[in-house]
């Protein structure tokens, strides 16, 4: 029999996280045969409408509802989990701050393997799936081989797979909660407390259309000048990657990246940016990208739909120059 | 409070581009200098600062070939007050679970009050943290940025989260964090530093010390094994625009005019 | 002499005679002087070691250049007139304040050897100095009180302002001459007043003005007066006495013995500990500088000697940038401090880390050892080996800022900040023309000449430019040479004096090693940090130069001919790189090399040669992120903007980085451009001879 495959998806502030019909193609890329379920799990009012709308994409939606899940809280989820699953079965997550809480944990307590943020599938041979993963920031791939046929639970690297926007599934939402919460509720020795906010900056680059972002490459503080030059002439505004928030050069609320600000600009200029894909996890929709970096090997060059290799404390006081000119 | 850090050995990468070797089975390491891996050192950092602020002790543990020594006496350097060696033949070739299986092994010898883990490192993907909790039943905590002791009974942690937000818990001890670069700054380790504990024993546990069944890590117990390297693909990404600076400028700013980059 | 007055020594006042009070005053104030210096020297005592009694004839002549010949005074000219005319006449008053004392306790006392025609000399001398003390003074106080030159401004953080302090010090010294003065201008009017004979009188003296003032003053008023300034001069002598070891004006006490055991050797970084062999540094507790005590007696001997003059601060580029720190408070909160801390009375007060309480970590690690400070002090106080033990210190208690940890960590283990692997340490000859031929010695390789290239010039990309034109010099003044390559560490300059002494001592020891091996018969640098740390923090090398100097003997022996400077047009500058300059000497040299460039037109920038201003800092300060207002090189360029220059030479990498940067954030590029003295003369070499030397 193959191995149901079950994708969590994170409801998360009212809607699900936008890997949820990446997990899908993800699921699908993983084994074609196999029957695809989605497992929400949250609380309050728009719990229902946001798994019937998943319903639209995966045949069949577990929903877990519960109080105790209106922030959900990967401890007392992992317990829920281990109840509900069934055995051997595949678990998909999204490698993010969510999916590092529960996974590695569930896989023990499924007694299942754990296969840590992949990339990509490459088909399941004799009980063992051949993945690709990334290692040393992304510098080199590697293939591995997993055992899941006693059951995996794997994370998958966000943004790794297209979405599946076909919504053709027409499926059921199931209620799950009652044998969730048989034998009461899991997880009780981590209490979520409240989400601090990060600072919020003089300018929220969520919503802008021009970014001019800079990474490592400009070197030092004082360099910065020529970003914000750049971002004036071209009606930008300026974010960053997460090396120059941790220098304390620019404030936490105008970086790019999973531990950042998710944007959605038109324009995103990568400038000296290296290209973490936590960096690229932060840049939704489909921006023009426009990369310079002077290391022609930079993963941001993978993205960007246009790279130029120089470095940019030259390139760009005269790319600034021509616009100014240009613009009179 | 009694405290264990686990920490990897790791190839310092930061400056370095990472070659694969010509059949693909490693990465060069002829070239290659090692030290420990960066999140792990922050988690070593905030255990001393614990210890400092509320007594206790904190003991550094990694599981490795002789090698690893070097970066457990380069944390005892920096202020740890033990160190262990976790080392067999029978440990190579573990997976993520392995390793969990031989750290909870040495967790379970000690009384241990916290265990701490670095969110990540280079070679790796978080997840020897997870499972170590896991198989403890300790609750865990991965992704920590703060850490602040209430009592003997109870820790708040804050995690990072998306939008750099921190999500704060509570959470009972004993229990297992992962922690984040940022959480602190680590102090600097000099050479001197290094000679000071260069003489100090530091116990090596193998299998047989830890009550390990050979099976059940290693090679054989791994269910996730790398096969190869590979570099990976180019061409399907940018395209590069040649020629000399002005004829880029030019061209990159038509692009962006059509893009709509220039207001 | 038959005197009109009754002296000190004789008079009653009240039926007490009055030379108890002469007798009393000077031994209270003798005895209270000596308990308050006793007090004073209590935490020298408890101090670290220092080696300062060596070289007993050269202490003694720069005792005579700087303390008695004020040889840097003039450097500040206002200010330095004024003290040289107060210091001589205190040195010449000073005789006359002990015969004074003694005339209180023995009527018309003459020192020995004072009684004939040098007595009569020295009469005339004395109150000559005592007017121009007097009128010292007077323009001392205008410019404390009126002018307030900007330098001895105290910013709210370092604490109060000490006007107030100078002013009390400047009234007392007025008092002491003027007791003087009518002391003796009472008796002398009292002599003419009975047609008796006077000593002699010299027109336009303060005492000559005073008898012309009083001569029609009746005789018991003038008696009075006598014996009134008398008494007042003592009280103000000894009242200045132990008023000196309170604050600045300790100085004149301290500031003898503090010159005459000023450090002989510029350049180098004091050890760790005096009397502490390298190979035992493993054994020491601690190390460096963490509390007051771990200082030197003789750091703390310069606490003491702190005028406060503010001359340091006014000449610290980190101090003009805007960065946490001034030179002149190092010293001046250390004194308070340790008056603090070993009060005159009781116990001393219970130590705390200097860091955190004293100092700050970003004031120490705000220093370039430029060495303009020291350069500077009229009393030669040390502020180089002080900022190192404290950064040792910091060091041992792993309080290093982030952005060093990295390049520490690199230099550790690849031998170079940048983390770059040692393979690719003589990539940077890849890009010479095909004829020019480097050695690498290694194995059997060997040459007469080692060029040392150091870390910058080896791995970045524009400094590669240095090597690469020095290596054409070189072989166009047909030198043997070669280069260590992959065997070359790096020499670890910053290592040390960013107070990482150990990893210092492992990059010492290995390229030490290297280049024994390597057979040379001496060596060159184009890194002037390279330079002196070969030079002198290394040890049984064979000698060491800067390629600057081997360029001026090539060009004097012919071998390096110069053509026609390529643009007339243009107005050179040359920026002294601290580190070849101020702690080396060589001003001259590379400025003579440029000169021979035919037809080159060169200005000087108003800072020059040992008051160069630091470019912001060479080695591991390229990695540390101060708190600044403004980056040194922008004040650097600044100033080669007003003396007209286009073109600014130096020849250290770490300056063109610097002053490239600079140029860049100042708005000045396609203005100015700088350049290494080694690509000047590349440039404007004449090529006959080829590169084939190597070869053969």
């Amino acid at each position: 029999m193959t191995q149901p495959v079950f994708a969590y998806i994170l409801y998360e502030n009212g809607v699900a996280d936008d890997t949820a019909l990446e997990l899908l193609t993800a699921a699908a890329k993983l084994n074609p045969d196999a029957s695809i379920s989605a497992i929400v799990a949250g609380s309050g009012a728009g719990l229902d409408a946001v798994c019937n709308a998943i319903a639209a994409s995966y045949a069949e939606v577990w929903k877990i509802d519960n109080e105790a899940l209106a922030y959900v809280n990967a401890e007392v989820l992992r317990g829920m989990l281990v109840r509900i699953l069934p055995q051997g079965c595949i678990v998909l997550a999204a490698h993010d701050h969510f999916g590092m809480d529960l996974a590695a944990g569930l896989s023990n307590k499924l007694d299942a393997a754990y296969l840590p943020d992949a990339v990509d599938f490459e088909g399941i041979e004799n009980g063992k799936l051949k993945a690709v993963r990334e290692e040393y920031g992304g510098q080199v791939s590697t293939h591995v081989l997993c055992d899941i046929s006693k059951g995996a639970v794997i994370t998958v690297r966000p943004g790794s797979f297209a979405p599946d926007e076909s919504k053709s599934a027409g499926g059921q939402v199931l209620d799950k909660t009652a044998d969730a919460m048989e034998g009461g509720l899991p997880g009780g020795a981590r209490r979520f407390l409240e989400v601090v906010a990060a600072e919020v900056g003089d300018v929220d680059i969520t919503k802008s259309e021009i970014l001019v972002s800079v990474g490592r490459g400009i070197e030092d503080e004082d360099n910065l000048e020529i970003v914000s030059d750049l971002a004036e002439a071209m009606g930008a505004d300026v974010s960053c990657s997460r090396p120059i928030v941790d220098a304390k050069w620019l404030e936490k609320a105008r970086q790019v990246g999973t531990s950042g600000q998710t944007v959605k600009p038109k324009v995103y200029m990568a400038l000296g940016i290296s290209g973490s894909f936590q960096h690229i996890g932060g840049i939704k929709g489909s921006p023009f990208i426009v990369a310079i970096n002077k290391n022609s090997r930079a993963p941001i060059f993978q993205i960007a739909d246009v790279g130029i290799v120089d470095d940019i404390l030259d390139f760009v006081p005269e790319l600034t120059d021509k616009i100014n000119e240009i613009k009179g | 409070m009694e405290i264990l850090v686990c920490v990897k050995r790791v190839p310092d990468t930061s400056e370095n581009e990472i070659e694969i070797n010509k059949d693909g089975s490693d990465i060069e390491r002829d070239d290659l200098v090692y030290s420990v891996n960066e999140w792990d050192n922050y988690a070593v950092e905030e255990a001393i600062q614990i210890r400092d602020n509320v007594g206790g002790s904190v003991t550094v543990v990694s599981v490795g070939d002789e090698d690893a020594e070097e970066v457990v006496r380069r944390e005892m350097a920096m202020g740890a007050d033990k160190g262990i060696l976790l080392s067999d033949n029978a440990f190579e070739g573990s997976d993520g679970r392995g390793i969990a299986n031989i750290l909870k092994a040495e967790v379970e010898k000690g009384k241990y009050d916290l265990v701490l883990t670095g969110a990540q490192a280079d070679d790796g993907a978080g997840q020897v943290g997870g499972m170590l909790a896991a198989m403890l039943d300790w609750p865990y905590a991965s992704l920590v940025n703060s850490l602040e002791v209430v009592d003997d009974k109870t820790i708040k942690v804050g995690r990072e989260i998306a939008g750099g937000n921190l999500e704060m818990n509570e959470i009972d001890l004993p229990c297992v964090l992962s922690i984040q670069t940022g959480i602190n700054e680590p102090r600097y380790v000099g050479i001197r530093g290094i000679r000071k504990v260069a003489s100090i024993d530091i116990p090596v546990h193998g299998a047989g010390d830890l009550g390990i069944t050979p099976e059940s890590v290693g090679e054989s117990g791994a269910k996730v094994k790398r096969i190869d390297y590979f570099t990976p693909e180019l061409g399907e990404g940018a395209e590069i625009l040649e020629g000399s600076t002005d004829e880029i400028i030019e061209k990159l700013i038509e692009l962006l005019k059509a893009k709509g980059g220039i207001k | 002499m038959e005197t009109v007055l009754i002296s000190p020594a004789k008079a009653t006042i009240v039926g007490i005679p009055t030379v108890i009070f002469s007798l009393l005053i000077p031994l209270v104030g003798v005895g209270v002087f000596a308990y308050i210096i006793a007090m004073r020297l209590k935490p020298l005592v408890l101090a670290a070691p220092d080696q300062r009694f060596d070289h007993f004839t050269q202490r003694l002549l720069n005792m005579l250049k700087y303390a008695i010949g004020q040889y840097r005074h003039l450097r500040y000219t206002d200010a330095g007139v004024i003290h040289i005319f107060l210091f001589a006449g205190f040195m010449i008053l000073s005789l006359r304040s002990i015969t004074l004392v003694l005339l209180g306790i023995s009527e018309g006392y003459v020192l020995p050897g004072m009684g004939g025609p040098v007595g009569v000399a020295y009469g005339i001398l004395k109150d000559f100095a005592g007017t121009w003390i007097l009128a010292a003074c007077v323009a001392a106080m205008v410019r404390r009180g009126v002018l307030k030159p900007e330098r001895y401004a105290v910013p709210p953080k370092y604490g109060k302002d000490h006007t107030w302090e100078a002013m009390l010090v400047l009234l007392l010294i007025t008092g002491l001459v003027t007791c003087d003065m009518v002391f003796e201008g009472s008796q002398a009017a009292a002599q003419i007043q009975k047609g008796l004979k006077t000593e002699l009188l010299v027109p336009g003296t303060g005492t000559w003005f005073a008898t012309h003032i009083l001569s029609a003053s009746p005789l018991d008023r003038l008696q009075n007066l006598h014996l009134g300034a008398y008494f007042s001069h003592e009280m103000i002598f000894f009242f200045f006495l132990c008023f000196l070891p309170f604050g600045k004006h300790f100085h004149v006490i301290t500031s003898l013995p503090n010159v005459f055991f000023l450090k002989l050797n510029r350049g180098t970084v004091k050890p760790v500990q005096w009397g502490v062999a390298d190979d035992q540094l493993d054994d020491l507790e601690s190390f460096g500088v963490k509390t007051f005590e771990d200082f030197t007696w003789k750091h703390m001997l310069d606490f003491y000697s702190c005028v406060d003059c503010g001359r340091c601060s006014d000449n610290c580029p980190a101090n003009a940038a805007g960065r946490p720190l001034s030179p002149r408070f190092i010293s001046v909160k250390c004194r308070n401090y340790s008056f603090a801390k070993y009060p005159l009375y009781g116990q001393p007060v219970n130590g705390r880390p200097l860091i955190g309480n004293v100092l700050e970590e970003d004031e120490i690690w705000s220093c370039t050892t430029c060495g303009a400070c020291e350069e500077e002090c009229p009393v030669l106080i040390e502020y180089i080996d002080k900022i190192v033990d404290v950064r040792r210190g910091m060091v041992d208690d792993g309080r290093v800022p982030q952005s060093l940890q990295k390049p520490l960590g690199a230099l550790e283990k690849r031998g170079n900040p940048y983390g770059k692997t040692a393979k690719k340490r003589a990539d940077w000859i890849k890009d010479l023309p095909e004829d020019c031929n480097i050695k690498i010695l290694e194995k059997e390789e060997t040459a007469d000449v080692l060029y040392f290239v150091d870390s910058i010039t080896s791995y970045d990309d524009r400094i590669q430019e240095i090597g690469r034109a020095t290596a054409r010099i070189l072989l166009t003044a047909a030198i043997d040479f070669g280069i260590l390559g992959p065997a070359e560490k790096d020499s670890g300059h910053e290592v040390k004096r960013f107070g990482e002494e150990m990893l210092f001592q492992e990059l010492r020891d290995h390229n030490t090693d290297e280049i024994i091996k390597s057979g040379v018969q001496s060596i060159v640098t184009a890194d002037p940090h390279a330079f002196n740390a070969l030079k002198n923090d290394y040890q049984g090398l064979p000698p060491v130069e800067h390629v600057s100097q081997m360029i001026a003997r090539a060009i004097k022996g012919g071998k390096i001919r110069l053509k026609e400077v390529e643009d007339n047009g243009v107005t050179y500058t040359y920026h002294d790189p601290c580190y070849l300059g101020r702690h080396n000497g060589l001003y001259d040299i590379p400025r003579d090399v440029i000169d021979a460039i035919p037809n080159l037109k060169r200005v000087e920038m108003s800072k020059c040669k040992d008051r160069s201003f630091c470019c912001g800092g060479g080695g591991l300060m390229l990695f540390y992120e101060p708190e600044e207002e403004i980056r040194m090189g922008n004040l650097r360029v600044k100033m080669a903007e007003q003396a007209g220059a286009d073109v600014i030479v130096t020849a250290c990498p770490f300056c063109l980085v610097n002053i490239e940067d600079a140029i860049k954030t100042s708005g000045l590029e396609g203005k100015m451009e700088a350049m290494d003295l080694v690509e000047l003369i590349e440039r404007h070499m004449v090529h006959d001879t080829g590169y084939k030397i190597q070869d053969a």
